[in-house]
């Protein structure tokens, strides 16, 4: 007769190897502990979103420390302790940046229309708004003539700028042998990364006055401004990326029986051409939202002007100023509000366009790798 | 295709700094010669003087004269460019151009110097010099992917193949194989083999094997000690070197009772 034998089930037998580990769920459950604690200790001064994250923040960071260090031991709790000031770091250095974004959207995009990019503030006076303002029609006039400014205005500096600044880093990297003219102009250009804004633009505009008598402005002296702030950082990104160019590619050229200027045309640059013109990228957009420079150099104009060498130009940051600090109509200020926050959004928008133009050319220029 | 090397009294300096001295040295066009030595007895610096090579560092210079079939290189007014283009090197570690294709990277040499060549040319260039690295059966169906892309050993041979394009007298190899696996070794060795029949090829080892294997002559460079300047010790057939050197030091060295 079989004896029928039933085997018990084999008990769930934990790893040794997870003796004293806290569980995975463990530290949402302070994280949820932390936020109901917060939320109380909040609203005993009067409950507000800050004060309860303020609290909930550091509760978890205290209480991830002493739940850790209960079950897992002093090492894993300085760990946890670390990692989460870290994050809050992270967290707290975020904040400004999501809150302008926030801000500049929020209160820009009303102001945003196709009207606002393609007309001009040519004719707008108080009378224009406080009509709007009264009727309550849409705003009238715009930032086309500011944005034709800026552009031009980039565009000089960037022609100007670019090939002196390249080859002043191509002078320091490929041809100098640390002697005196390198260093001077290694010292010269961490001086001038240094100098303020509004002391470049008093010196073009200073410059052009002797040339062309005294208060000559037009969008050209704006653009030599912006240039002697644009060149430290093109010198500066160039020869970074110009160094890191192994030399052995150099000595590969050469063996080849291949002229040195050659070497550095077809080898050294293509070969750190995504970073140099990323470099650039950066550099535009560092000078792209000056204002104090172009104030003195460019002046202000409500009509377009796409003549740089002649004439008052506009540009976005001088906009801004002007509809915030003088208001088209000194009664009804909300229109010029409006149109200050539109055409800060625009700025906005082009700094992100010309970050991401520099990773996209990073991008194509990067060697190419595979097989 | 290839051309004899003498060397009278050459001295190579860093700055003050004496870094070989008084090597004299006859090489004879399609042989294979290789420099053995210990680490910093001063084989590549040696080897980069003869083409001109070793002024590219800064304070880098040269006493004597290096004569290619009896021309000096180092006599006034020779433009280092004309000796590298008829003086080809490889270096220790491959060093294909990132930016460049397979096909572009063989081409190098021409296309840097901006000499016009029709398309079917430099089809032929291309399959020529790669035929000669051994790496066109390897590479042919991928010609327009990136060099950077190929294993070391190919990457070494798509140097010897870039070398090979500019149609040099000589070939210089500095340490070629010492970044390599044993199967790409033993290829670039078969190479070695057969691009004498072609070039004069001077090539520096810490592979006494190696040296053994492929060369035909061999000269031994010792240093005295440091700081002091390197020497040509003895320079021989390769055979005579390994197995009946007339020098205390190269017999120590080669049989591994060295120091």
């Amino acid at each position: 007769m079989p004896q029928l034998t039933t085997t018990p089930p084999a008990p769930v037998k934990r790893n040794i190897l997870t003796k004293n580990q806290l569980p995975g769920w463990a530290i949402w459950a302070v994280l949820a502990g932390s936020l109901v604690l917060g939320a109380a200790l909040s609203s005993l001064i009067g409950f507000n979103v800050v004060a309860w994250a303020l609290f909930s923040a550091v509760l978890f960071v205290a209480a991830g420390y002493f739940v850790t260090l209960s079950v897992e031991g002093a090492r894993k709790a300085k760990d946890r302790f670390v990692t989460n000031i870290i994050y809050a770091a992270f967290i707290v250095a975020l904040l400004p940046l999501v809150s302008v974004i926030w801000t500049v959207l929020a209160r820009g995009i009303p102001g945003l229309s196709l009207d606002f990019l393609t007309t001009s503030m040519n004719g707008m006076t108080g009378a224009v708004d406080n009509q709007a303002v009264q009727n309550g029609t849409p705003v009238l006039g715009g930032a086309y003539h500011a944005i034709v400014g800026t552009l031009l205005i980039t565009l000089w500096a960037t022609i100007i700028s670019v090939p002196i600044g390249l080859l002043a880093a191509v002078y320091l990297v490929e041809y100098s042998k640390g002697g005196v003219l390198s260093r001077a102009i290694t010292f010269f250009v961490d001086v001038m990364t240094g100098i303020p804004s509004i002391v470049a633009g008093l010196f073009a505009a200073a410059f052009f006055g002797l040339m062309f008598g005294p208060g000559t402005r037009t969008g050209f002296i704006a653009a030599v401004a912006l240039t002697v702030l644009m060149i430290p950082v093109v010198v500066r990104s160039t020869e970074e990326m110009l160094k890191i160019v192994p030399n052995e590619l150099r000595e590969a050229s050469y063996a080849l029986g291949v002229r040195k200027w050659r070497t550095i045309i077809k080898v050294v640059v293509p070969t750190a051409i995504s970073g140099i013109a990323s470099g650039v990228t950066l550099a535009i957009a560092r000078v792209i939202g000056e204002t104090a420079p172009i104030l003195v150099t460019a002046g202000f104009i409500n009509s377009i002007n796409w003549n740089v060498f002649s004439g008052w130009m506009a540009s976005l940051p001088t906009f801004i100023y002007r509809q915030l600090m003088n208001p088209t109509s000194p009664t009804n200020v909300e229109p010029s509000a409006q149109r200050a926050w539109a055409a800060a959004l625009v700025l906005i928008v082009f700094v992100m366009l010309l970050n991401l133009l520099a990773r996209l050319i990073a991008r194509i220029f990067a060697p190419k790798t595979g097989r | 295709m290839s051309k004899r090397i003498d060397v009278n009294d050459l001295n190579v300096y860093y700055g003050n700094f004496l870094a070989v001295e008084g090597v004299n040295i006859n090489i004879e066009p399609k042989s294979v010669t290789a420099f053995i030595g210990p680490s910093g007895c001063g084989k590549s610096t040696f080897l980069r003087t003869l083409n001109r090579m070793h002024e590219v560092l800064p304070g880098a210079r040269v006493e004597g004269e290096v004569l290619l079939d009896g021309e000096n290189l180092y006599g006034p007014g020779v433009d280092p460019v004309t000796v590298r283009s008829q003086i080809g090197m490889v270096f220790q570690r491959p060093n294909p151009f990132p930016t460049m294709s397979i096909r572009d990277n063989v081409l190098a040499g021409v296309k840097l110097n901006s000499k016009r060549l029709s398309k079917s040319d430099a089809d032929a260039l291309v399959e020529k010099s790669l035929t000669g690295a051994n790496l066109w059966n390897e590479v042919k169906d991928r010609l327009d992917k990136p060099g950077s892309g190929l294993s070391g050993g190919q990457q070494q041979r798509l140097c010897i193949a870039r070398a090979i394009a500019v149609k040099p007298e000589v070939i210089l190899m500095d340490e070629p194989c010492s970044a390599l696996d044993p199967i790409s070794t033993l290829a670039i060795e078969d190479l070695i083999e057969e691009l004498k029949n072609e070039y004069t090829v001077v090539i520096v080892t810490h592979n006494m094997q190696q040296a053994a294997r492929v060369s035909d002559k061999t000269a031994f460079f010792n240093i005295a000690g440091t700081g002091k300047p390197g020497k040509l010790i003895e320079y021989s057939d390769t055979g005579v070197i390994f197995s009946n050197p007339q020098e205390k030091a190269t017999e120590d060295y080669v049989s591994g009772r060295f120091g």
